[in-house]
């Protein structure tokens, strides 16, 4: 696991706590869920997606341009398209040093992750950042991911 | 015991000294109070408690047990914390027909109703001042409609609303002559030319959209409290009346002679079939409606100009008026609809009357020989179903449990009594400090009480809290209501004067709360969709600042081109899509509030610079680790200055020509 990736943005530290704790759960009865880190799958992430519901082929342009048009308003204020760091890390090459279902996972569920992923939270210290959860829709997240790959030069 | 009691809660009133303090208070919770109100850190509470904010204007949502404040909601002052009423956006809801109004009184809150419980759809709220309805949505906890009432003065017996809240009901406290070129009149005509006039606002099921359906005008007499009658009492509303001595000057001595003054009950079924039958009168008014749109992120305020009066001298079986001893505020409706409980502040007596008598005695006629101003007025006997005897000093406002008691509190002995519905007994009482005015049980209005907690709204704090200067905290004190004694649990200070407040089991609303507002869906007219939309844009003398947040940093950071004389609005969009993630907004000099933007929203900032130079701004709301760093400035040069519009964020720059 030498490949370096995505970054992170810290939010208020109440989010901070709460995510360490596992998160608010919903009633009365909350309980402080503890789990334990050895259950987190650094090749896959945690989130719902995994290689069989996450399947890439030939570069579907017209969801790329979705893609673009969904970043611009929810990601590009902190990614560059090159591999220059802004807030976060440049987005150049990411789809060769990330499986699709593991972007697929951090962009949908990055509090989970930034707290269990060891190189997102070594990635943590250097922006000092936690990556806001832009509460992406599927089919948005997807196309985002096309939008990558497209940067990346698929085709 | 009592009679000391009551002493010493009259001399509280005087606010005096310390050593008013009665015997015993130290005493009076037990040993496992503080166990009932812990809710230990990460945990919720179990009820939501929605406060009146008194002269603050604004609604207060507590939990319960705890006491803790989460959240003061502003309806009809401005809050330059929330920049409310300091935004563009805002600025239309505090519109009336007299113009921006910055502040009012809001006393009574009333949660809209599905059979005749509460639903948690949303607070209807009063401006006392100038009069007006407002709306909280509690998926937002924001007002989202606030509704001028014409020919009203003192909106005081108000908002009360209906077993589904088909209407929420607003009574004039001062009655005045209606609106228009005919008010212009002598004071001392009050008994010819003054009139009461109760609103009756629908409620769009769905929306919750108000509209000012139809008043009813009556007779000139101050309307206090109200409610609606459910279950047997379904399709009537009763409203206390005092001042029915229709004197205008020196109340005090002057509206207190009548041994009994009234409580008015309505056929407002009949009153809505009047309406829709066409019998009320057009007349020319001036109000405003304001409505907050969630998707444009803006207030519009339109003037309204006529509203359908039902005069109900003219028809008669539409309202009857009950006597009741010395001066009536509460006038509440037990939970089966059989009872209406009549709390005369001045009586010694609390007088409950029976539904089921009031409409035999109309049925029979059981009338007083003389008529109220044309309006028929039952014989006391024969409306009521019994008296409880020395229930204490000045009954103010009763609730109900979910086991057959009510709850009644006492202004001038300063406790709150419990006493049996049927056999109209006594069974406990507890000293409360001081002066209560309303109280609440949780549901207490409703048809199936929730019961548990109680809690006492107090005018007086006087000895409880450590000492403030001249103004005191005013009060809420928790009671346990689940055994056969209340037991005081726990005292917490209110914002404003606590009036009304209802409560509602959290479950109903806390899994409903909206979390950002959904950027794709935002359709405000100066929405920057993205970064790289951000811009700067001259139109004459006005500067259009299109500016995003995302953590942590502003776009555009930078701008030059501001002259001396230009008018600058900042449109701060926030690109955050996480819950609990706003940006604050501020720029430096400028006569206004903050802007504190939620996710997904945008929000205006007017800005009028006053001298030339260099001027920061910066996000005021705790964002990131980086969040010192989320900063800009703008520059401003004189007037026909050359410098010309420029802008930008990192090595990006855009100079405008």
């Amino acid at each position: 696991m030498k490949k370096k990736i995505i970054y992170f943005t810290i939010v208020g530290s109440a989010l901070l706590l709460g995510s360490c704790s596992g998160g608010p759960e919903k009633g009365n009865n909350q309980n402080i869920e503890k789990r334990e880190v050895s259950d987190y799958d650094p090749e896959r992430g945690e989130g719902k997606f995994d290689e069989n519901n996450v399947v890439v082929g030939a570069l579907d342009g017209a969801m790329a341009k979705k893609g673009q048009a969904i970043s611009e308003t929810k990601c590009m204020s902190c990614h560059k398209l090159s591999d220059e760091k802004l807030v976060g890390p440049g987005w150049k090459g990411v789809t060769d040093r990330r499986t699709p279902h593991w972007i697929m996972n951090f962009i949908t569920n990055p509090d989970a992750m930034i707290d269990k992923d060891p190189e997102v939270q070594a990635q943590l210290e250097l922006c000092l950042v936690r990556m806001p959860n832009q509460n992406l829709a599927d089919e948005e997240a997807r196309s985002i991911l096309e939008y990558m790959r497209e940067n990346d030069g698929v085709k | 015991m009592l009679r000391k009691k009551v002493t010493i809660g009259m001399l509280a009133l005087a606010a005096i000294a310390v050593s008013c303090k009665p015997k015993g208070a130290e005493n009076v919770v037990s040993g496992d109070a503080a166990s009932k109100v812990y809710v230990a850190p990460g945990k919720y509470d179990e009820i939501y408690n929605f406060v009146s904010g008194g002269f603050s204007g604004q609604l207060s949502v507590y939990g319960l047990p705890s006491g803790r404040l989460f959240r003061v909601i502003p309806v009809f002052s401005v809050d330059p914390e929330k920049g409310w009423g300091f935004s563009e956006e805002t600025k239309p809801m505090l519109n009336t027909s007299h113009g921006f109004v910055p502040w009012d009184d809001l006393h009574h809150v009333e949660m809209s109703m599905t059979d005749g419980m509460a639903d948690g759809k949303w607070v209807f709220v009063n401006a006392n001042n100038t009069p007006r309805l407002g709306r909280v949505d509690l998926k937002t906890f924001r007002t989202a409609e606030i509704i001028e009432l014409p020919n009203s003065a003192g909106n005081h017996s108000s908002p009360f609303g209906t077993e589904n809240s088909e209407y929420i009901v607003a009574g004039t406290r001062f009655s005045v002559p209606a609106d228009g070129d005919a008010s212009d009149v002598s004071i001392e005509t009050y008994k010819e030319n003054f009139k009461g006039h109760i609103s009756f606002v629908s409620v769009d099921k769905n929306s919750g959209e108000m509209d000012l359906a139809f008043q009813l005008k009556t007779p000139g007499v101050n309307f206090d409290l109200a409610r609606c009658g459910k279950g047997a009492s379904s399709g009537w509303f009763f409203f206390s009346c005092y001042n029915t001595e229709q004197a205008n000057t020196l109340l005090e001595v002057n509206a207190s002679k009548n041994d009994k003054d009234f409580i008015m009950a309505v056929n407002w079924k009949k009153a809505e079939e009047l309406v829709k039958a066409g019998k009320g009168k057009k007349e020319a008014v001036k109000y405003a409606h304001n409505k907050f749109n969630e998707e444009t992120h803006s207030a519009t305020s339109e003037i309204k100009t006529s509203v359908t009066v039902l005069d109900v001298a003219d028809h008669p079986g539409l309202v009857y008026f009950i006597p009741c001893p010395k001066s009536p505020h509460g006038c509440d409706v037990s939970p089966t609809g059989e009872y209406i409980v009549g709390s005369g502040k001045l009586a010694a007596l609390l007088p409950v009357f029976s539904f089921e008598k009031i409409q035999k005695a109309i049925a029979n006629k059981t009338f007083e020989k003389e008529s109220y101003a044309g309006i028929p007025v039952i014989k006391y006997e024969a409306a009521l179903y019994g008296e409880v005897e020395k229930p204490g000093l000045g009954p103010l406002h009763t609730e109900f449990d979910d086991k057959g008691f009510a709850y009644t509190s006492m202004f001038l002995s300063s406790e709150i009594v419990k006493w049996n519905i049927k056999e109209l007994k006594v069974v406990d009482r507890q000293p409360t400090f001081y002066s209560t005015g309303h109280l609440m049980v949780v549901g207490g209005n409703t048809k199936k009480p929730y019961g548990k907690y109680l809690v006492a709204y107090n005018k007086i704090t006087k000895d409880r809290y450590l000492p403030t200067g001249p103004e005191l905290c005013q009060s809420a004190q928790l009671f346990d209501i689940s055994g056969d004694k209340m037991e005081l649990l726990l005292d917490f200070p209110t914002i404003g004067e606590p009036h009304y407040a209802q409560g509602i089991p959290a479950s109903l609303i806390m899994d409903k709360q909206a979390k950002i507002y959904d950027i794709n869906k935002n359709k405000h007219a100066h929405f920057t969709n993205g970064e790289a939309n951000a811009k700067v844009v001259r139109k004459g003398n006005e500067v259009h600042v299109y500016l995003t947040t995302i953590r942590s940093h502003l776009a555009p950071d930078n701008i030059e081109g501001v002259q001396l004389g230009d008018v600058v609005y900042f449109h701060v969009t926030n690109l955050e899509q996480d819950w609990d993630l706003p940006h604050g907004f501020a720029v430096k000099g400028a006569d206004n509030g903050e802007l504190l933007v939620m996710p997904g929203e945008t929000t205006t900032l007017k800005w009028v610079p006053d001298r030339i130079g260099i001027f920061p701004m910066y996000c005021t709301d705790f964002c990131s680790a980086l969040h010192q760093e989320m900063t800009g400035y703008i520059r401003v040069s004189p007037k026909g200055s050359n410098v010309p519009i420029k802008y930008g964020l990192g090595d990006k720059f855009v100079t405008v020509n």
